[in-house]
């Protein structure tokens, strides 16, 4: 919340019909790749303290409408956006808006486990050190909560010199997400991060990710219709770019408006 | 004949093929270093190396040419450390992809095909006469770093390039800025490349010998250089020109001369492939 704080000290400009109802809120949302046009007129919220999965196949638009909430779509090559996006409100591809102070805000965890080459300690520090924050007890503290939060502390804690590389696929997943947790997001964006890892390391993760949701807003991409099933409150279908069906899990899973969405979660198409 | 059998009797035709060229190259070698340790062993002494120039051959040594050559290695290493690397995060990081930038690219890995002796005529036009420096040890440095920038780029951008894009993305991701994401994360990762390719390219330097002459090094120099504004000569030079002398000590001293240089690139060699497996065996994806 901190970081949210000084974030909007640092330029947010305010919405003029502000719409508090929402933590995320995309509208009206187009995204082209040079001539391919990615994403078509999308809007949709997040709610707050809720976890959204976003389905659909593959190609469809689902990973390129998670990454513009913390703005990584901005290092592709003839990437373009037209539309909104805000969060808490606030527009979020605003002149003013410094992004780097808004990845600290909206963290990200993805597909395959990406850890630094580094000790486990430095790498759930590095979020913290690149702030400027020098001061080491406060830097170990941020980093002993942010590793009890992942699930991971009891297993590291004797270890935390040692190389991150050298952990399981599992935990170097939840050392990407301790890394995540320790420069305190309010917004955790999630790209598919089980589709690397075996039964029991998915099992864990969801059920952090069912933790995680008291403190912090979910959005999660996910192939597997079981999984978001299992973790998320609300479930958005995108097909060819297309926000097909958006609504509460429960309804799209059991009660599906479209065809289409019922095709898909069944396993008909997809 | 069957199909099996013809393939299996191409495979052993060009494994013979493969040793047969092999052996081609080393044997070759082999000859070269052992006729050059034949007659340049014997000549090998302390008094060899830390003797001055002289007009007889028993009593000339390589002492300042020696020190040439380390002066000019410390400040080409100097010069063209920090701008080639800097000019290859730039491109590989930095530069937007454009028309410009493709025919940069394209020019740089051109500009390392470019004959040595056009270096030297550029460092003599430039540096010698218009920045006034004249065949000292700078200018001498500054024609070599122009020589070796395009390999120390394109070995910069090779070892950034294969740095994951997962581990910039995760870096982007909490909030790094390019340039803490390049500090923090590309450069250590990429670092045992970059120094295996500039050690590389200094090795290629201390063998040159054609721009050196043109932009003025000696042959004689009575003392070895003191202050970067010296005049200077370097090691091939030095071996150039004994071996074009009549006596048959001069030839002798240039063996040994050999020898020495021989022995610098293969240390130099050395710690380019002992930084490169250190750095693979800590980076391991």
């Amino acid at each position: 919340m901190i970081a949210l704080m000084e974030l909007k000290e640092e330029g947010y400009k305010k919405n003029d019909h502000e719409s508090r109802s929402f933590k995320l809120e995309a509208s009206h949302v187009d995204v082209w790749y040079g001539q391919f046009h990615a994403l078509k007129n999308v809007s949709m919220g997040m709610t707050a303290n809720h976890v959204t999965a976003l389905i659909g196949p593959s190609g469809c638009g689902k990973s390129t409408f998670l990454r513009l909430f913390n703005r990584m779509n901005d290092y592709i090559d003839e990437f373009r956006m037209e539309g909104e996006i805000r969060l808490d409100g606030f527009k979020i591809y605003g002149k003013k808006i410094e992004v780097e102070q808004l990845r600290k805000d909206v963290g990200m965890v993805f597909q395959k486990p990406n850890p630094f080459p580094k000790s486990i300690f430095e790498n759930v520090a590095y979020g913290l050190k690149i702030q400027g924050i020098t001061n080491k007890k406060f830097i170990s503290e941020k980093v002993e909560t942010a590793l009890k939060q992942s699930d991971l502390w009891g297993e590291v804690k004797d270890n935390l010199k040692k190389s991150a590389l050298a952990l399981s696929g599992g935990q170097q997943q939840r050392v990407c997400i301790a890394r995540t947790l320790a420069v305190e997001p309010s917004v955790i964006l999630m790209d598919e991060p089980t589709s690397s890892l075996d039964p029991i390391s998915t099992a864990r993760i969801e059920e952090l990710i069912f933790q995680l949701k008291e403190k912090y807003t979910i959005v999660i991409v996910t192939h597997n219709m079981q999984q978001a099933g299992r973790v998320s409150d609300n479930t958005a279908f995108f097909y060819l770019g297309e926000l097909v069906e958006h609504g509460k899990t429960k309804q799209i899973f059991t009660n599906p408006k479209h065809e289409r969405t019922e095709n898909y979660i069944s396993g008909r198409f997809g | 004949m069957n199909n099996r059998r013809k393939n299996r009797i191409a495979d052993k035709a060009f494994q013979v093929w493969g040793i047969a060229c092999t052996f081609i190259g080393l044997v070759l070698l082999v000859i070269f270093i052992g006729d050059i340790l034949i007659d340049g062993l014997g000549r090998l002494s302390w008094d060899f190396i830390t003797a001055l120039p002289s007009r007889r051959p028993e009593s000339a040594g390589i002492w300042t040419a020696m020190m040439g050559t380390a002066w000019v290695l410390v400040f080409t290493t100097i010069i063209s450390f920090p701008l080639g690397v800097a000019a290859g995060i730039y491109l590989e990081e930095y530069a937007k992809k454009s028309h410009l930038a493709n025919l940069l690219e394209i020019n740089i890995s051109n500009l390392a095909g470019v004959p040595s002796i056009i270096y030297g005529l550029l460092g003599l036009e430039i540096f010698v006469r218009v920045m006034n420096l004249g065949p000292s040890v700078l200018a001498g440095s500054l024609t070599l770093s122009l020589l070796i920038l395009p390999i120390v780029i394109v070995a910069t951008r090779e070892s950034i390039k294969a740095v994951p894009g997962s581990i910039k993305e995760a870096s982007f991701a909490l909030g790094a800025t390019k340039w803490q994401t390049i500090r923090n994360q590309v450069l250590p990762a990429s670092f045992g490349g970059i120094l295996t390719g500039v050690i590389l390219a200094l090795s290629r330097a201390i063998g040159e010998t054609a721009p050196l002459i043109v932009i003025g090094a000696l042959a004689y120099v009575p003392f070895a250089p003191k202050s970067p504004m010296d005049e200077f000569s370097v090691l091939p030079i030095q071996i150039f020109n004994w071996v074009s002398r009549p006596q048959q000590g001069f030839i002798t001293n240039a063996a040994a001369a050999i020898i020495i240089l021989l022995l610098i690139t293969l240390v130099m060699n050395g710690i380019a492939v002992y930084f490169r497996n250190r750095w693979q065996k800590k980076m391991k994806w």
